[in-house]
C-alpha cells in the first residue's frame, strides 16, 4: 500500500506531463475538426448533390472505422507511402481532427436544420449574399447551439487520444504504462491515470458548459 | 494492391479475426445491455444508496478512456490477485463500459414515462416488477434505442482496443500480418471494409428493429 | 334498488408531506350503487378514490368490501384487492406501446394468467361493451379521447371488479365527446355495476345517481339523494346546491 503510494508520487510528475501532450492532441484535433467540419456542414445542408455525396461518404469512412485501425492506416501506411514523415504526436492530432471532422459535421448540421425557417431569405432580403448570409447570420446561432454537442465530443476525442498509446504519443497512457512496467505498480498507476483523465474530461465539459451559460440569450433555446 | 496476397492470406487471416471479434462483440453487447438496464432502473427507481452507487458506476465508466478500463483489467488486477485471460478482460471492460453509457440512455427514457403508467397498472393489479418488466420496460426500450444502438455501434469499433491487451481479433490479425509484409495501407483499409461492413450492417438491423418496433404516435409527447 | 353494502369506508385519514388532505372520512356504497363525488377541485376526490384503491396507503381507517376487512400490510392481498376494485382515470392512463386489445389483454394474460387467446377472446367483448371493437388494432394515439376513455373502462371490466372507481372521467374530453363515455357509464349502472365516480356533470349525477356526496377539504360535508341536496325546497340552501350553481354559470 505504502509501495502504492510512493510509486505514484514519484511517478506522478512525469505522467502529469503526460496530460499536456494529451491536451495539445486534443485540441489539435477539436480545431481541425472545427475548421472542416463547419464548411462540411454546410455543404451537407445547401451544396450540390456531388458536394452532399462526397460529404456523407466522407462521413460514413470516419463514423465506421474504429480509431485504432484509422491509426494504424494513417502512420504505418498512408503517411509512411507518402513520404510524410509526421511525429506520432502530430499523427494522433491529425487522425483524431479528420475523424472529428466528421463527427463535427453532424453536430453542426443539426443544428442548421435546427433553425427556425425564413433565417436565409430574411438575410437575402436584406441584401446580403448568400456567403455573407451564412457566415453572419447562420454560423454564429448554429455555434451557439452546438456547445452541448461540443462538449460531447471533446469527451469522446479525450477518451480516443489514449490510443494513440500504441503510436507511442507520450501522452498520459503511454507514459503510465511506462512507468508501470518498470515498478509492477500496475493497480495503483492506472487507476491515477483513470482520474486524471476523469479530471480533464470533466474540466472541458464544465468549462464548456459556462461558456454556453455566458453565450444564453434569453428565449433563445438551444 | 496484390490481389494474390488479398484472397489467399489477408482475407483468411482477417475471418479468423472476424470469428474473435464478433466473439467478443456480441456477448458484451448482451451483457452490457442486461447491466445498462439494470443499472438505469436502479439509477431512477432504486432506493437512495443503490440509486447514487450505480450513477457513480455510470459517472467513472463515463469519464474515463475504455483502454485505461482494459489496462486496469488486464494489468492492474493481478496486482490485488485477480488474474484474467485477454479475452475475459476484454468481454468484462466491453460489458462494463458499454453498460455504463447504456444506463445513461434506459434511464433518459425511464425518466419521460408518465407516472400514470404506473398506477394504471398497479390499479389492474400488476406486481411492482410486473409493472416494470410488461409495461415500463417495453416503454423505455423503445424511447433509448436510438441511444442504445448507437452504443452498440460504438461497440463494435471500440472491440479493436481488444488487440492492445492481446486477444487477438480483426485488428490484431491485421496487425500482425501487416508487420510481417510491410503492406500495411493495403491491410488497414481491408481491415477497415471489415468494419464498415459491420457497423453497415449493425445500423441496417437496427433501423429495421425500430420499424418493427415502431407504434403510432409513440414517443413523441 | 339493492340494500346490501360492498364497500364500507371508516375514519380514513391521509397526510401527505405534512399537510392533512383527507381527514376521517366515512361512507358506505351499497351493491348496484352509482355513488357521485363532488367538490371543488383539491379537495381530495383523487386522494380518496385513489386510498380506496390503496394506489395510495391511508395512514389510517378501515375499508371493508364485500364483508371482508382489507388488510394492506401483505404485498400479495393488496394486489388481489386491487384487481377487485376497477380503477378510471381522468387522463386515460392507457399503455401507449399497446394497441387497443393489447391494452384490455394485457392484465388478463400477465395477472390473471390467462392464455393469449382466452384473453384475447374475453377483451374483444369488452371492446364490443364498450362499443370500440372496430378500434381494437389502433393505438393510444390514434384514438379520440372520448373512445380513449371507453378504452380505459374496456381494461378495467375486463378484470371483473366488485366496484369501479371513477375520477373525473369526462373532464379531460372535449364537449362533444363527453356525451358517448357518459352512456357507457349509464348503460353499466343499468346493469347494476356498482360504481363510486367523482365528476362536476350535475345532469348527470341528477338524473341516474343514488347518492350524492360533497366532499371539501378532505372531509365529506354533505351527503344525501340527489333530490334532497340538490332541491331548492329546504329552509337553507345546501353546500352542494350553492357549489352546483356555481360551477353551472361557469359552465354556461
Ligand atoms: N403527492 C402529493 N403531495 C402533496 N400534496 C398533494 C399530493 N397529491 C395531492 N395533494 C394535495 O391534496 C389535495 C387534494 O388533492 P386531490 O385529491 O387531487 O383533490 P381533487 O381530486 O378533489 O381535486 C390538494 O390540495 C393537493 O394539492
Ligand atoms: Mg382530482
Amino acid at each position: 500500500m505504502l509501495e502504492s503510494l510512493l510509486a505514484v508520487k514519484n511517478a506522478l510528475p512525469y505522467i502529469l506531463q503526460g496530460s499536456l501532450v494529451t491536451v495539445g492532441i486534443v485540441l489539435g484535433a477539436m480545431l481541425i475538426g472545427l475548421a472542416l467540419g463547419l464548411p462540411m456542414a454546410v455543404g451537407q445542408v445547401y451544396g450540390t448533390r456531388p458536394i452532399r455525396y462526397t460529404a456523407a461518404i466522407y462521413v460514413w469512412f470516419f463514423r465506421g472505422i474504429p480509431v485504432l485501425v484509422l491509426f494504424f492506416l494513417f502512420y504505418f501506411g498512408l503517411f509512411n507511402a507518402l513520404n510524410l514523415n509526421l511525429s506520432a504526436i502530430v499523427t494522433a492530432a491529425l487522425v483524431l481532427g479528420l475523424r472529428g471532422v466528421a463527427y463535427q459535421s453532424q453536430i453542426f448540421r443539426g443544428g442548421i436544420e435546427a433553425l427556425p425557417h425564413g433565417q436565409l431569405k430574411a438575410a437575402r432580403a436584406l441584401g446580403m449574399s448568400d456567403t455573407r448570409a451564412v457566415v453572419s447570420i447562420i454560423l454564429p446561432q448554429v455555434l451557439r447551439t452546438s456547445i452541448p454537442g461540443w462538449a460531447n465530443e471533446y469527451s469522446i476525442v479525450l477518451k480516443d487520444s489514449a490510443i494513440a498509446f500504441v503510436l507511442g504519443a507520450p501522452e498520459i497512457l503511454s507514459r503510465t504504462h511506462f512507468v508501470a512496467s518498470r515498478t509492477y505498480e500496475h493497480f495503483a498507476l492506472y487507476l491515477t491515470a483513470g482520474v486524471i483523465y476523469f479530471c480533464l474530461t470533466w474540466a472541458g465539459v464544465h468549462l464548456l458548459h459556462r461558456l454556453e451559460k455566458k453565450l444564453y440569450i434569453p428565449g433563445y433555446s438551444s | 494492391m496484390d490481389p494474390s496476397f488479398i484472397w489467399s492470406e489477408l482475407v483468411p487471416a482477417l475471418n479468423k479475426g472476424l470469428i474473435v471479434s464478433l466473439l467478443l462483440i456480441v456477448p458484451s453487447a448482451c451483457i452490457g445491455l442486461l447491466l445498462g438496464i439494470l443499472v438505469g432502473f436502479s439509477r431512477t427507481f432504486g432506493p437512495p444508496w443503490l440509486s447514487r452507487a450505480a450513477s457513480a458506476y455510470a459517472t467513472i465508466f463515463r469519464g474515463t478512456p475504455l483502454l485505461v478500463q482494459l489496462f486496469m483489467l488486464y494489468f492492474g488486477l493481478p496486482g490485488i490477485g485477480i488474474y484474467l485471460t485477454p479475452y475475459v478482460a476484454a468481454v468484462a471492460g466491453f460489458s462494463l463500459c458499454s453498460g455504463a453509457y447504456h444506463s445513461e440512455y434506459i434511464r433518459g427514457a425511464l425518466l419521460s414515462i408518465k407516472s400514470g403508467q404506473i398506477r394504471a397498472a398497479e390499479s389492474l393489479g400488476f406486481s411492482r416488477v410486473k409493472t416494470m418488466v410488461h409495461i415500463i420496460l417495453p416503454q423505455a426500450m423503445r424511447r433509448a434505442l436510438p441511444g442504445v444502438g448507437n452504443e452498440l455501434i460504438y461497440l463494435i469499433k471500440y472491440s479493436s482496443l481488444a488487440y492492445i491487451i492481446t486477444c487477438i481479433e480483426l485488428t490484431g490479425e491485421g496487425k500482425i500480418l501487416a508487420a510481417q509484409t510491410f503492406r500495411y495501407t493495403e491491410v488497414f483499409l481491408i481491415v477497415g471494409c471489415y468494419y464498415l461492413l459491420l457497423v453497415s450492417l449493425a445500423s441496417v438491423g437496427l433501423r429495421k428493429l425500430e420499424d418493427m418496433l415502431r407504434v403510432p404516435g409513440f414517443g413523441k409527447g | 334498488m339493492a340494500e346490501e353494502e360492498l364497500l364500507r369506508v371508516e375514519g380514513l385519514s391521509k397526510t401527505i408531506s405534512g399537510t392533512s388532505i383527507l381527514s376521517d372520512v366515512d361512507m358506505v356504497v351499497r351493491k348496484g350503487d352509482l355513488k357521485v363525488l363532488i367538490g371543488p377541485s383539491g379537495g381530495g376526490k383523487s386522494t380518496l378514490l385513489q386510498c380506496i384503491n390503496l394506489l395510495l396507503f391511508p395512514d389510517s381507517g378501515r375499508i371493508v368490501l364485500d364483508g371482508r376487512e382489507v388488510t394492506f400490510r401483505r404485498k400479495r392481498e393488496v394486489l388481489a384487492y386491487r384487481q377487485q376494485i376497477g380503477m378510471i382515470f381522468q387522463e386515460f392512463n392507457l399503455f401507449d406501446h399497446l394497441n387497443a386489445l393489447q391494452n384490455v389483454s394485457i392484465a388478463l394474460r400477465k395477472v390473471r394468467r390467462m392464455s393469449s387467446r382466452q384473453a384475447a377472446e374475453r377483451a374483444e367483448r369488452e371492446l364490443e361493451r364498450v362499443g370500440i371493437w372496430e378500434q381494437k388494432g389502433l393505438y393510444p394515439a390514434e384514438l379520440s379521447g372520448g373512445q380513449k376513455q371507453r378504452l380505459s373502462i374496456a381494461r378495467a371490466l375486463a378484470m371483473d371488479p366488485a366496484i369501479l372507481l371513477l375520477d373525473e372521467p369526462t373532464s379531460a374530453l372535449d364537449p362533444e365527446l363527453i356525451g358517448e363515455v357518459l352512456a357507457v357509464i349509464r348503460d353499466l349502472s343499468q346493469r347494476g355495476m356498482t360504481m363510486l365516480m367523482a365528476t362536476h356533470q350535475m345532469g348527470f349525477a341528477r338524473t341516474l345517481a343514488q347518492e350524492i356526496m360533497f366532499m371539501e377539504q378532505g372531509r365529506i360535508v354533505e351527503q344525501g339523494a340527489p333530490q334532497e341536496l340538490l332541491s331548492h325546497s329546504g329552509a337553507e340552501q345546501s353546500r352542494t346546491l350553492s357549489f352546483c350553481s356555481k360551477i353551472n354559470e361557469l359552465y354556461a
